[in-house]
């Protein structure tokens, strides 16, 4: 209490200026006025009586010092001080501190856009109360080669009951359905999903209810919950929204609540994460399969853990409920299968896929900023030696050294606050433009901003470095040697060893780190060139895309499309009618996975080869696609063996497939290696969620033809063993039409929906895309980190340069008089200028030794992110060496130019 | 004054406050002149230190100043206790004392004693 008495008081002195020295004067002068008159009275002369009052009282000077202490706070009164003369030596040089400044705030800025884009995916992956309960889980057939096949309602109750879990949750993947009713058919994506699927997140609704976590409906309960954006933009706001009926491929479902505007569906695909309605569903009766364990649903789980419950134990446990099911249930999870359930954080699953694009952005921004803040540490060195007899004055007149060294901290602090401060300004203007720069496939995009929690790591990041990299500077700065300094008298402090040593280091390791950033965005650049490079093995070439979905109503009666019979009559009109389009030369059909590059990747189906596997659960999976005929001539996809399928391969006639290469090479690997015909061979592909859901089997499809491999599903990955069927045989809910031809993408579209409303004017049709937009679109993530990894490197290449230029220029300057001699007693000049250079050489080999280490290291690191390219790659290894020299020695060569042509008796007479 | 040990610094302030106890509001010098006659050599020289020390008390409150007039009519700053200040000083005296009884009991202690 007294403490904080006595602080607040002196801090109010401080702040009002006020001072009690007056007051202390008049006391002091009284006082020894009253000691004179003691000291007279016994008996000293009037002018010992003074000197001994004086003498008893003390140095009047240290006590106002200290007195004047007690009155005001005196570490922060010094600390403006120090602040008032920084702010007067940095108006004094203001070209040193611009160049200070703007380093500081590229490399403050860079380092806090790239934060921010980090603070809203990784940071704060999950916008749901207590994020870390929440996990997800995923069975997988690890003997089959098969993952995330799906949960089966038996399962999911085994979950539910298994005491690991406080709630388990099953929703679709993610799928769309037309809502129907209002003026434009509209395509909504929507997600079915188990009624305690909220209750899972935490999430309440915003109006009216989420699902009764209880509700034990079989099938759909017809209950709908929808999204803040639906409910604004198709049904204005309306309040009395709770109850009203939505027409969603042709059935009736009930609005009960209205999701709040910030929740959003997580999920890896765009369709999921823009999720619009959600409807409750038991996935146990119609029309969902019956609810048998061998039958898994086409599902995500969610669950949240019991409270204090890690990952870790909760798999173990899971593992033990695991055993004793295949036990029990030996038939359903045959030990070829190695069924196994994994759990892995959720947040871990939606940003898993970009964490490490991110972590080596925000790794090699971190090293712009490293590179950027030596730079200003050897400026503020190489300031230093200009400021020598200023601090040897200081020194002389009695500054205490932890003194010097506070006020040369504080001047670097204030440089990188301003820094700091101008990078975030920059920032902040410009983040409409930046947010442009970042991929849409990013997740999380929407919610990057630059809020207080940027603005406090911007702070906080310019005060460490500040802190750090002035320390050294300021330490080393201290160290003058008074005498020599004063000596030297204008001619130039020769500045001690040390501090020439430590620019030399800072040198030495800002090229190094700057050969480290060359060398990764030199291996990026590289690999997403071959990746640009990489035959995909079908031509997007003038091809456009455009979506539609056809209902697929709850009971399958009420389908009209329901039989390929049916669909195909559709189907074929769609085509005859697209290929009369104006600029249209071909057509054709595909289902959602033979998009290529698209979100959605084909499922897996178990792929039962005829005489050898029995079972589903003991099959390898292959990746389906349906597609229709002239898909393959459309996309230039050629056949190598066999036929395509044709228009005469419909429902009635022996079902027929065609596989890739990579399904040959794999599934008919022949008995001596050189490969079997699979043409001719019979296979049955089940667990297809395309099917007609009856328990009828499938009958046996036969491979009639093998085409050349393709990249549809990833540009990086090679050959995926796939089966296309037809979809006059496997009729398919999710289409995209592929039209050839010189297109106007913005004018297709309205003509392409025209002619397929006019057969059926239900049907949404949405979309348009290039295919050669999506092949860019795909690369986009790699790309941004390539151009944004390209761009520090680029900035630390010049950092660098304009790093060992301010050395050399500063060893020249340093070696004026030694130089001139040197010409006076008739050094030949190309002796001199290969001196100075020499100096320049030794410090990039060092620096390139060191960096070559480094980059070795990082790249390493990296290597998940290289396409096609060694982490050693000697090519970019030695490019970028040769680069960093070249630039090194060209910056040295502009002081050593100085040097040689210096005029040894200006020189002379100058010193 | 960074040079005089903590307790020396304690007892002065202490030594103030006893002064001001004992005799009412009191001038710099007189206080200072007091201590001296008490306490000997304790500010013998430096007796400015004493200023820096009042301004303290003054600051947290254990007493307060006014400009008044002393015996011989000079202008000089009165020094008073504070109802807080005689409270620190009830409490500090009672700590000083059971300390001191303590230290006593140690120096008188024999070995006989302890057996």
């Amino acid at each position: 209490m007294k403490f904080l008495r006595r602080f607040f008081i002196r801090l109010s002195n401080l702040a009002a200026g006020q001072s009690a020295d007056q007051r202390l004067q008049e006391e002091i002068a009284e006082h020894l006025a009253f000691q004179t008159e003691e000291n007279l009275r016994a008996g000293m002369s009037p002018a010992e009586a003074r000197r001994q009052a004086a003498l008893k009282l003390g140095s009047s000077q240290a006590i106002r010092e200290h007195h004047h202490a007690e009155q005001s706070l005196p570490f922060i009164e010094n600390l403006f001080f120090d602040l008032r003369y920084a702010v007067r030596m940095l108006l004094r040089s203001p070209g040193f501190a611009l160049i200070a400044i703007s380093t500081i705030a590229l490399g403050i800025g860079a380092t806090t856009a790239i934060y921010s884009v980090i603070d809203a995916t990784l940071m704060h992956p999950l916008p749901y109360p207590n994020p870390a309960e929440l996990v997800r889980i995923q069975n997988d057939l690890p003997g089959v080669g098969a993952q995330d096949v799906g949960i089966s309602v038996p399962e999911w109750r085994d979950l539910e009951s298994s005491g690991i879990f406080q709630s388990v949750s099953v929703s679709g993947a993610g799928a769309d359905v037309n809502l129907t009713g209002s003026a434009q058919p509209e395509r909504l994506s929507y997600k079915h999903v188990t009624p305690n699927y909220f209750a899972v997140f935490g999430i309440e609704a915003q109006l009216g209810r989420t699902f009764d976590p209880h509700d034990a409906t079989p099938g759909f309960n017809l209950e709908a919950v929808i999204s803040d954006g639906l409910w604004k933009r198709e049904f204005g706001a309306d309040s009395h929204i709770i109850g009203k009926a939505l027409l969603l491929d042709n059935d009736e479902y009930h609005v009960v609540g209205v999701m709040p505007p910030g929740f959003r569906d997580l999920g890896s695909t765009s369709e999921e994460r823009n999720t619009e309605v959600w409807l409750g569903a038991g996935m146990a009766g119609l029309p969902f399969p019956p609810p048998l364990r061998g039958t898994r649903l086409q599902s995500r789980t969610v669950a949240r853990l019991k409270p204090g419950l890690s990952i870790v134990a909760a798999q173990s446990h899971l593992d033990a409920l695991v055993r004793s099911l295949k036990k029990q249930y030996p038939a359903e999870y045959p030990a070829q299968a190695a069924w196994a359930v994994r759990l892995t954080s959720l947040s871990e699953s939606v940003v898993g896929s970009v964490r490490q694009s991110l972590i080596l952005l925000f790794g090699a921004v971190g090293l712009v900023l490293l590179i950027s803040c030596v730079n200003v540490a050897n400026l503020l060195l190489a300031r230093a030696s200009l400021r020598g007899r200023e601090i040897a004055v200081r020194q002389a007149l009695g500054a205490q050294r932890t003194r010097l060294i506070r006020q040369f901290l504080v001047e670097s602090l204030l440089l990188f606050l301003l820094g700091g401060i101008a990078g975030f300004a920059i920032l902040f203007c410009t983040q409409h433009f930046l947010l442009l720069l970042v991929p849409e496939s990013l997740p999380h995009m929407n919610e990057i901003s630059i809020n207080w929690g940027v603005l406090a790591f911007a702070l906080a990041v310019s005060v460490a470095a500040g802190t750090v990299f002035g320390l050294a500077p300021a330490w080393l700065i201290s160290r003058f040697d008074l005498i020599s300094t004063l000596r030297q008298e204008g001619r130039g402090s020769s500045g001690s060893r040390e501090r020439s040593r430590a620019r030399q280091i800072l040198v030495v390791s800002e090229l190094a780190l700057s050969l480290v950033l060359m060398v990764a965005a030199g291996l990026l650049l590289r690999s997403f060139w071959d990746l640009f490079q990489v035959q995909p093995g079908f031509n997007p070439d003038r091809v456009t895309a455009i979506q539609t979905w056809l209902p697929g109503p709850n009971d399958p009666a009420t389908d009209i499309y329901r039989t390929a019979t049916q669909e195909s009559i559709l189907l074929h009109e769609i085509l005859r009618r697209s290929r009369t389009l104006p600029g249209v030369e071909e057509a054709a059909i595909g289902d959602v996975a033979a998009f290529p590059l698209g979100h959605s990747h084909p499922r897996p189906l178990p792929l039962i080869r005829e005489g050898i596997e029995t079972m589903d659960n003991q099959a390898p999976v292959i990746d389906g696609l349906i597609v229709s005929p002239e898909y393959f001539h459309v996309l230039g996809m050629p056949l190598l063996r066999g036929r395509l399928f044709s228009d005469q391969d419909i429902e009635d006639t022996p079902q027929v497939a065609v596989i890739n290469q990579a399904a040959a090479r794999m599934y008919w690997p022949g008995k001596d290696g050189k490969g079997e015909d699979p043409v001719g061979k019979r296979v049955r592909l089940h667990l297809d969620a395309r099917e007609p859901l009856n328990s009828a089997r499938s009958a046996w499809t036969t491979i009639v033809g093998v085409i050349a491999d393709a990249r549809t599903e990833s540009l990086a990955d090679a050959a995926i063993p796939q089966i296309y069927r037809s979809v006059y045989q496997h009729p398919a809910k999710d289409l995209d039409v592929f039209l050839r031809g010189q297109l106007e993408p913005g004018a297709i579209l309205a003509q392409e929906r025209s002619q397929i409303q006019s057969i059926d004017a239900q049907l949404p049709v949405f979309h348009a895309e290039t295919l050669d937009n999506v092949l860019s679109e795909s690369l986009s993530v790699k790309r941004f980190s390539m151009e944004m990894v390209a761009f520090f490197a680029a900035t630390a290449l010049l950092l660098a340069g304009l790093g060992i230029y301010g050395t050399i220029s500063y060893v020249v300057n340093e070696q004026r008089r030694e130089i001139a001699i040197r010409l006076a007693l008739g050094a030949q000049k190309g002796a001199i200028l290969t001196m100075i250079l020499r100096r320049g050489l030794g410090l990039v080999a060092a620096g390139a030794g060191l960096g070559v280490v480094g980059a070795l290291i990082v790249s390493h690191l990296m290597a998940g992110l290289l396409f096609g390219v060694s982490p050693n790659d000697l090519t970019t290894f030695a490019g970028v060496t040769l680069v960093l020299t070249t630039v090194a020695l060209a910056a040295s060569y502009i002081p050593a130019l100085r040097a040689m042509r210096l005029d040894p008796i200006t020189t002379l007479h100058s010193e | 004054m960074k040079e005089k040990p903590d307790v020396l610094q304690g007892t002065l302030a202490l030594m103030v406050l006893k002064t001001l106890d004992l005799l009412g509001p009191q001038h710099g010098y007189g206080i200072a002149r007091r201590i001296e006659q008490i306490s000997g050599d304790i500010l013998a020289v430096n007796q400015g230190t004493l200023y820096p020390l009042l301004l303290k008390l003054e600051h947290e409150g254990s007493i307060a100043s006014e400009w008044g007039a002393s015996d011989n009519n000079r202008r000089a700053r009165f020094y008073s206790l504070t109802g807080a200040g005689r409270k620190q000083l009830k409490a500090e005296t009672r700590d000083w004392e059971q300390t001191a009884a303590i230290i006593a009991r140690f120096f008188n202690v024999k070995a006989e004693d302890l057996s």
